[in-house]
């Protein structure tokens, strides 16, 4: 027996509700938050992310309602990520019961805010949230650049030296979403994940492409990540969590039975 | 009515474990959290928890005053530690250049990476996050309806090694197999965490509640 790799399941949450952005742009209606992540529960997930997606600044709160009604009632770990910015924002959330949180934006702005947050509230709480895309230039191999806000704003910085300054500053584990793959459903950029995952040592969630079950084992075989989240195969039925972890296990992944 | 009382020295979110243990105890239990002296010492049970690095949790401990508190409650009443409540029970951490803990059992707490072999730290992650086995290595009754080999949730970057064998109840493999939890007279103390281990972590829980000393 050993560790078993993760299926997480993500719920993009806009004041209180579960959306999914196809591309960050075409958002449909998938319900109600605390019923979900029961149903994920019931079937298996490992872990549940939320993506708080909302604009509005006056409804920010709404998440932190959202993680104590399902911490109430589900208890498998529960990791929120968006629009964190301050020690007293990860409070509040692991408070109402979150046990990680997600941290984007805020660490690109100012990367010491990761060590920060990591010495305040512990690392195996802080999960640094990395979107890379692939560019390429005329003199050199492609290479991977973080991006923030949803995939539109460059920010010149490598990915690979991102990830390993992330994880010197104190993430207890990176969720990599490649920006070139989210939404599209043709699988997780494999190259992207594994390099990240074997210049780190520790956990990567790989994340952004998937479209049916063979492409969440090539993120463990093939990409080295130690787990493997998704969205919208798992909220519009496609796929249940169970489906996908008999096809990780027939695939010889050790899954949680 | 009989209370159960979660340690809260200011280390980690208890939030999980109140509630798990609230939803088990289904009305029959009174659960609180506390930091009071008092409290603790007049609870039936005890759950200690705790997060975060070594010396942190011991001057947290110490600086509450709590350091003979939890002792002497793991000496007179069921009690259960959870995750760093497991490593502080031990004589010495290796974390924060050496940190010197409760010294309840003999034996010390070691960072994962400084105890794999060169080409397990380019295959294993530290810290260990997830779900893993916990392999009974003697009955006890907080098994209860649980099978050995079960998956539990861990995160944690240091384990405990114990210089007497006899006590560990429960076995885990992550690179070698380490203790992941310890039964003595009262105290059973799990490195893993039950409060997010689903149905698993359910009935564990709900077996202290239901735990009655023979």
């Amino acid at each position: 027996m050993s560790l078993a790799k993760r299926i997480i399941p993500c719920l993009d949450v806009d004041a209180g509700r579960v959306v999914k952005g196809v591309q960050f742009v075409d958002i449909r209606d998938a319900g109600d938050p605390v019923e979900i992540a029961k149903r994920y529960n019931d079937e298996g997930a490992d872990e549940i992310t939320f993506l708080d997606i909302t604009a509005s600044s006056d409804q920010r709160d709404t998440i932190a309602h959202v993680v104590e009604q399902v911490a109430a009632k589900v208890f498998i770990p529960l990791t929120v990520g968006g629009g964190i910015r301050t020690v007293d924002d990860i409070r509040r959330l692991l408070n109402a019961g979150a046990d990680k949180v997600g941290i984007n934006t805020a660490a690109v702005k100012k990367p010491e805010f990761v060590q920060e947050a990591a010495a305040r509230v512990g690392s195996q709480c802080i999960v640094v949230s990395i979107d890379a895309k692939r560019v390429s230039t005329n003199n050199h191999e492609d290479r991977w650049e973080i991006f923030t806000h949803g995939g539109r704003n460059a920010t010149g910085i490598d990915a690979i030296e991102w990830a390993v300054k992330m994880a010197e500053f104190g993430a207890g584990e990176l969720l990599l979403t490649s920006m070139d793959r989210d939404g599209t459903k043709r699988g997780f950029d494999l190259d992207l994940t594994r390099t990240i995952s074997e210049a780190v040592s520790i956990p990567i969630i790989a994340s952004g492409g998937v479209g049916n079950l063979q492409h969440l084992s090539d993120g463990i075989k093939l990409g080295k990540a130690d787990a493997v989240l998704a969205a919208s195969i798992f909220h519009f039925g496609e796929f249940s969590i169970q489906e996908a972890k008999d096809h990780m296990r027939e695939q010889g992944i050790t899954i949680r039975q | 009515m009989e209370q159960v009382v979660v340690v809260d020295y200011g280390m980690g979110n208890l939030h999980s474990v109140h509630s798990a243990l609230v939803t088990v105890a289904a009305g029959k239990v009174d659960v609180m959290v506390s930091q009071d002296i008092e409290a603790i010492n007049n609870a039936d049970k005890i759950v200690f928890p705790g997060q975060g690095a070594a010396a942190d949790c011991m001057q947290a401990i110490n600086s509450l005053k709590l350091r003979d508190t939890i002792i002497n409650a793991a000496k007179e009443k069921p009690f259960l530690g959870i995750c760093m409540g497991l490593q502080v029970l031990l004589d010495h951490s290796d974390e924060n250049d050496g940190t010197s803990c409760l010294g309840m059992y003999p034996g010390t707490v070691k960072n994962f990476s400084a105890s794999f072999s060169p080409q397990q730290r380019t295959q294993l992650k530290v810290p260990h996050m997830g779900w893993n086995t916990i392999r009974h290595s003697a009955d006890h009754p907080l098994w209860a309806g649980i099978a050995s080999d079960s998956y539990f949730y861990f995160v944690h970057s240091y384990y405990v090694a114990m210089d007497s064998p006899e006590i560990v109840s429960g076995i885990t493999d992550y690179g070698f197999e380490f203790a992941s939890v310890i039964a003595g007279d009262k105290v059973f103390a799990m490195q893993c965490h039950p409060e997010k281990s689903a149905d698993n972590g359910l009935k564990l829980l709900e077996n202290f509640i239901n735990w009655r000393e023979c």
